[in-house]
């Protein structure tokens, strides 16, 4: 080809969907992301393979309220989903109700943790596995406790009136660190509350 | 809402790109600098999100980093140029060469290329910024603040002191008692941050901010370098920072993670330490010889031998980079499976880097070279590259390093790779593109002087420690008895180290004066083929005033090399000035994607880097509430930042049109 054609059809215009920037740099966050788990998990088991103490230390751990609360958040990450799909078909006042309630299901998640956290007998320096327990459950609290406070910024912004069907970017890219927080859980859960039973 | 309202607030959001021409001094080219250009003073110094802005201080702080690393490592050769000297207390010295580790590796090595790729990514890949200019402003604030953090206590004699990869149980509360350590782990976490949003600035902007028609076969290999390093960053560096995390908590709260008598494990840390540390190693050297790919081309006259070959070794090496990191721990007692299997990967290494040695090398055989400065640091690169990587090869092999481990030989080899492939580019790509930062030449006489004097001081300093290693010195001894043999080799060393920073002077004094009184530049002094030449010296703050398009891999060679028929078209092009735009492009081929709407200049990343400094150093005086007080105020700089802009089209057009009734 000799010449360059300029281009004939129309361009979008600003942070559109997966086109955006925004939403590229919050694909390579979750890789840093995923990778920082990878790490946590990774000292885990290189520090649980060779323990010569009992572990976990109150024995194979109970699955039944911490399984529970696993599906109340995939059931939040559900809705967040839901919420941008009614924002996309223009319903707007669904949306806004479906996000307060994956906010809530979220909040909920912080609070049977904590009790979950209190039941223990062990805190984070009385021994290696509380060390680790604490510690790796403790920096997806605070990934939670970021993303809530990302989902109530859009919520805040939903009704301001500041999205639409088809200018909601920051919709999709915070509802994807929903879904990374989320997600990363299911392998901290795996590790601490499955993989003894091994 | 009538039609006529709606239709007009809809129709932003597609468009067709203006094409055209926007020569100097039209109107359109008036506009577009009145769009991009900085506020003067205080306030815009504070708010620019300007990329060559933003590089040219990483360029500078980094390298008052690197004389400030050269100030310790003088001091040091000074303590131990003769036996038993006393210059120097044990505990000093210990300061000494910790700090000088942690400053050239962290705060020198990577920052200095991040700001040429900063400077130089939008200009070589013809575009009008970064994908994040804010992000871009955030990584250098706080690269800045950390920095200083980890020397708040040097001054008062309580600067981290257990050696750069500060290995447990010394770095443990147990046997470092003061605020030393923390200093160091508190540092290197914010610096993490510093580092990982710059990374996912040049992942992004590699992956959408390429001119028209810059397809991933055409993008300059310093991009592929910087490429390839950001995203080893992205992986290595939670790494490291999980490891320094997990080590304050031990020290602070009583944690367990490396506390033996309670079932942690010292090797932890060294397996986290090294797992980030040997990617790193990669990434403070990809870049640099990125560099050399690109520039040395110029000066042999004709295109890089073997661009394809270059390219992908430099993605093979990095990958290879992960797989390496037990051959720092050899002699830690791991099976010898482990032992075997890492020393292999590490001398297949040296698969990927010949290949990027005799590409430089054909280059020069087949070119015609002209012998100006530029051209004598980068072939004085590939020469210490091919000693630096002969030495590593050679401690690759488990039983020779049983015996070289933590002799002086270790410390020749890493002195010969860093400074070989990161301060020789470096100081090479400064005079090369001398001219393009600052619009004038550097002296050629005052430049060759300098070259010659740091290659020889280099090489004098340098080359006997191998020779002190093999007889047995150990590194990191604050002194030593006269009769161990090592007196005349540690002379030598003393002597090539102040000749080595003569050298050094030399390049800064060209630089002073050539900033006053260097002969006038013009757009491109070299005739170079890559689009940083093809504007005005130093670049417009908008860059390019049309967005190029882009047919070959030398656009400014088209026409002599042998490129074949295409020609890009740099005079004519988009034109997008309805605010500050530019164009995004596809992944691979770089066709249109999007009309991106760049933000303005802004305070946010100047605060939030701010409160983050503040709040780690609430965190190491253990000022719990002012700590949390501070997260709370970078939270709410953060918020300011994302929340959904209307001139970045983010949010709904409904709420536009009833803003412009509001204001219009």
């Amino acid at each position: 080809m000799a010449k360059l054609i300029p281009l004939q059809e129309p361009l979008p215009v600003g942070s559109y969907g997966k086109r955006s920037n925004g939403w590229w740099g919050l694909l390579t966050l979750i890789v840093t992301e995923g990778s920082l788990f990878g790490y946590l998990l990774f000292s885990y088991f290189y520090l649980a393979a060779q323990t010569q103490q009992q572990w976990p230390p109150d024995g194979l751990p109970r699955l039944a309220i911490p399984g529970i609360n696993t599906l109340i958040l995939l059931a939040s990450s559900g809705f967040v989903w839901i919420s941008e799909y009614c924002l996309k078909s223009k319903k707007i006042r669904s949306s806004i109700i479906l996000m307060a309630v994956a906010i809530l299901l979220g909040t909920g998640f912080i609070m049977i943790q904590l009790s979950e956290w209190n039941k223990k007998p062990y805190t984070m320096i009385t021994d290696l596995y509380g060390s680790l327990y604490f510690t790796i459950t403790g920096f997806h609290m605070a990934h939670v406790v970021v993303g809530i406070i990302i989902l109530s910024l859009l919520l805040l912004w939903m009704m301001l009136g500041y999205f639409d069907d088809k200018r909601h970017v920051s919709v999709s890219i915070g509802g994807l660190y929903w879904h990374f927080v989320d997600g990363v859980w299911l392998f901290v859960f795996a590790t601490l509350y499955l993989s003894p039973y091994l | 809402m009538n039609p006529i309202a709606k239709n007009s607030s809809d129709a932003p959001l597609m468009r067709v790109p203006e094409f055209g021409r926007a020569p100097l001094g039209s109107a359109a080219e008036k506009r577009l600098a009145s769009l991009w250009e900085t506020l003067p003073g205080w306030r815009g110094w504070l708010a620019t999100v300007d990329h060559k802005e933003i590089g040219l201080r990483y360029i500078i702080t980094a390298f008052v980093f690197l004389l400030i690393g050269g100030v310790e490592a003088l001091v040091m050769r000074v303590q131990l140029a003769r036996p038993d000297q006393a210059l120097l207390t044990p505990e000093q010295y210990n300061q000494l060469f910790t700090m000088h580790g942690v400053t050239m590796i962290f705060l020198y090595s990577l920052p200095i290329l991040s700001g040429f790729s900063n400077y130089l990514w939008p200009l070589l890949l013809g575009s009008r910024d970064m994908a994040f200019p804010r992000l871009n402003a955030l990584s250098y604030w706080l690269f800045l603040f950390a920095g200083i953090f980890l020397y708040v206590s040097f001054p008062v004699g309580q600067a981290p002191n257990a050696g750069w990869f500060n290995y447990v149980p010394l770095s443990s509360l147990e046997f470092d008692t003061g605020p030393n350590i923390d200093v160091y782990a508190l540092g290197m976490v914010l610096l993490g941050i510093s580092t990982t949003v710059g990374s996912i600035n040049f992942v992004v902007t590699l992956f959408r901010m390429r001119a028209p028609g810059m397809s991933i076969n055409r993008v300059p290999i310093m991009v592929w370098g910087t490429l390839t390093a950001s995203v080893g960053n992205l992986l290595a560096v939670p790494s490291v920072s999980l490891a320094f995390f997990l080590l304050w908590l031990d020290r602070q709260t009583g944690t367990h993670f490396f506390d033996v008598s309670n079932g942690g494990k010292p090797l932890l840390w060294q397996h986290l330490f090294w797992m980030f540390g040997h990617p790193w190693v990669y990434v403070v050297v990809l870049p640099a010889m990125g560099i050399v790919s690109d520039a040395l081309p110029t000066f042999c006259r004709r295109p890089l031998v073997g661009y394809a070959a270059v390219a992908l070794s430099t993605m093979a090496t990095m990958l290879l980079g992960f797989e390496v990191w037990i051959h720092h721990m050899f002699a830690t007692g791991l099976p010898t499976l482990a032992l075997s299997f890492f020393g292999a990967a590490s001398m297949v290494i040296s698969i990927p880097s010949a290949v990027a040695v005799f590409a430089w090398i054909a280059t020069i055989w087949l070119g015609r070279p002209v012998f100006t400065t530029p051209f004598l640091f980068f072939a004085g690169f590939v020469m210490l590259f091919v000693i630096g990587g002969v030495s590593g090869v050679m401690t690759a092999a488990v039983p020779l390093d049983f015996q070289l481990t933590d002799t002086y030989f270790v410390v020749a080899h890493l002195h010969y790779v860093l400074l070989g492939i990161n301060v020789f580019p470096v100081v090479g790509g400064i005079y090369y593109w001398f001219p393009k930062f600052f619009g004038r030449m550097m002296d050629e006489r005052l430049g060759k002087w300098s070259f010659w004097v740091m290659f020889t001081g280099f090489n004098i300093g340098f080359f006997p420690m191998h020779i002190a290693g093999l007889m047995g010195m150990p590194r990191r001894i604050y002194t030593y008895s006269g009769d161990m043999g090592w007196n005349t080799i540690n002379m030598v060393t003393s002597i090539g180290a102040f000749l080595f920073a003569a050298g050094i002077l030399i390049f800064m004094v060209n630089a002073l004066i050539s900033l006053k009184r260097g002969a006038l530049a013009g757009n491109n002094p070299w005739d170079a083929a890559t689009l940083e030449w093809s504007v005005s010296s130093p670049p417009p703050a908008y860059n390019f005033a049309v967005i190029p398009l882009i047919a070959s891999r030398h656009p400014l060679w088209e026409n002599r090399a042998d490129e074949g028929a295409a020609r890009s078209s740099l005079d004519e092009g988009y034109l997008l000035l309805q605010g500050r735009e530019t164009l995004a492009t596809t992944p691979l081929d770089a066709r249109p994607d999007l009309i991106l709407k760049m933000p303005d200049d802004s305070y946010a990343p100047f605060f939030l880097g701010l409160f983050s400094a503040l709040m780690f150093a609430g965190l190491l005086l253990q000022w719990w509430d002012f700590a949390g007080l501070m997260a709370i105020a970078g939270g709410i700089a953060l918020t300011a930042w994302m929340w959904p802009g209307r001139k970045q089209e983010q949010s709904a057009s409904a709420m536009h049109s009833a803003r412009d009734a509001e204001h219009g």
